[in-house]
């Protein structure tokens, strides 16, 4: 399972807010410090495996199905996908 | 406290090839000469970027009619901003659509009157169908994301399933399906637009289905028809507490439709700067919070869900911008829209003669 970013959304830096934002058609998301860290990482090639792994060396007990969950609620917004 | 705007929708022009009956530009079409220049868009958009606009609808019209689309394009995705361009589809041919995606454009909202090319281009009052199935498959070619938007109403709710199987065909992500609003017009060709109670209580299940079957391949938006409902909507989240609209000669509007109200005072952004107008003008804080309520709206305690609902419509049907939306059934003035549905409709066939086509 390999998230990545649905066609035509972006995460990108708000200087006007000093905020991480999640612009897609219709709609902006301001995604948590960890909802942004996973999403930096939906590039189609990393594994939630891989991400989880990547999560630990900046959080403490990050689990898989934490990441699954944000990645689910994520793909329930239309933002993310599974390739 | 007020917050920054998310969202700008730009008017480049109301020049349109179609000329569709329900068009919610106002009835009194500015002229190419009363455009802004790109110059002044260019200064317009940089302001909104700095107040905090993140997303830019260009529309109208049709923004295509302005040549210097591409130029206003790059400039809007430059400052980091993401792109919509909202589109008949007329007039965007291949090497047109690459130029924009070039420059930056990120997603495409394409209008369908109907879901056959006879039906349609009576609606649209030109040969356009034809144009939106070419437009279609273009917009998927680049990879950008595509929006089909439909305005429904009684000459076109019995096409449905065909429409949305039509958004299928085309590979539209997004299927905006959106029951004509009251305004412009629309409001003027209001008796012959209004669907029945009948076509309402079919569509239900219809976009229900189409909803679940359609589920992560393409995103099906449905909005009613406010007349027949119990509450109003919840318009633009609030009076200027989201968006802002920049009318083709600057003028700048809390909605798309607030010309209408004709008691705003409202400020142009050639004259005065978006910092002054979105925090501090008289158009803008009128129907702020919650002070300029009736105590209707003031003693409900849906006030923080819908806000009172459409100011535009309470003005356009009361007189008075800061009444209740008679659509509401708590408003004094529900009287109103429950007359207007109990009108006698004619057969729902499209006949443009009984339409005033916008021109």
């Amino acid at each position: 399972m390999k998230p990545r970013l649905k066609r035509g959304v972006r995460l990108t830096y708000d200087h006007t807010r000093d905020l991480q934002v999640l612009l897609y058609p219709e709609g902006v998301l301001v995604p948590n410090p960890t909802a942004t860290a996973i999403l930096q990482l939906c590039d189609g090639d990393t594994t939630v495996d891989e991400i989880t792994l990547a999560l630990s060396n900046q959080y403490d007990g990050v689990q898989a199905q934490q990441v699954v969950d944000v990645l689910t609620r994520l793909a329930d917004r239309q933002v993310v996908e599974w390739s | 406290m007020t917050e920054a705007p998310l969202g700008l929708t730009a008017e480049l022009t109301h020049r349109c090839p179609l000329h569709c009956p329900y068009c919610s530009n106002p009835l009194e079409l500015l002229q190419r000469d009363q455009e802004l220049t790109t110059q002044q868009w260019k200064e317009i958009l940089t302001q909104a970027r700095e107040l905090g606009v993140l997303q830019v609808h260009f529309s109208g019209g049709e923004p295509l009619g302005r040549p210097d689309l591409p130029e206003l394009i790059e400039h809007t995705a430059d400052l980091g901003a993401y792109v919509n361009l909202v589109t008949s589809g007329l007039g965007l041919t291949e090497q047109r659509l690459n130029t924009l995606v070039d420059k930056g454009l990120a997603h495409i909202q394409l209008s369908v009157q109907a879901a056959d090319a006879e039906r349609a281009n009576k609606i649209a009052g030109t040969r356009a169908h034809h144009h939106k199935l070419v437009a279609a498959e273009l917009i998927k070619r680049t990879g950008l994301p595509l929006s089909v938007n439909v305005v429904l109403h009684r000459a076109n709710h019995d096409q449905l399933e065909g429409i949305i199987a039509l958004a299928e065909q085309m590979g539209a992500d997004r299927l905006e399906l959106a029951n004509t609003q009251y305004y412009g017009w629309a409001l003027r060709n209001r008796d012959q637009l209004m669907p029945t109670k009948e076509q309402l209580a079919a569509a239900q299940p219809v976009v229900r289905a189409a909803i679940d079957r359609l589920k992560g391949r393409m995103q099906v938006i449905y909005v009613v028809a406010d007349y027949y409902e119990e509450y109003p909507k919840p318009c633009m989240y609030g009076w200027g507490a989201r968006q802002l609209t920049i009318a083709p000669d600057g003028t700048v509007l809390p909605c798309p439709a607030a010309s209408a109200i004709e008691t705003l005072n409202l400020d142009n952004a050639t004259t005065k700067s978006l910092q002054e107008i979105w925090y501090g003008s008289e158009s803008f804080n009128a129907y702020r919070g919650e002070d300029w309520m009736s105590d209707t709206c003031r003693s409900c305690d849906r006030r923080g869900i819908d806000f009172g609902g459409c100011r535009c419509q309470a003005f356009l049907l009361t007189g008075d911008g800061a009444a209740t939306d008679p659509v509401c059934r708590k408003s004094p003035d529900r009287e109103l829209v429950d007359l207007i549905l109990r009108t006698p409709v004619k057969p729902a066939e499209f006949k443009p003669a009984e339409f005033e086509m916008r021109r």
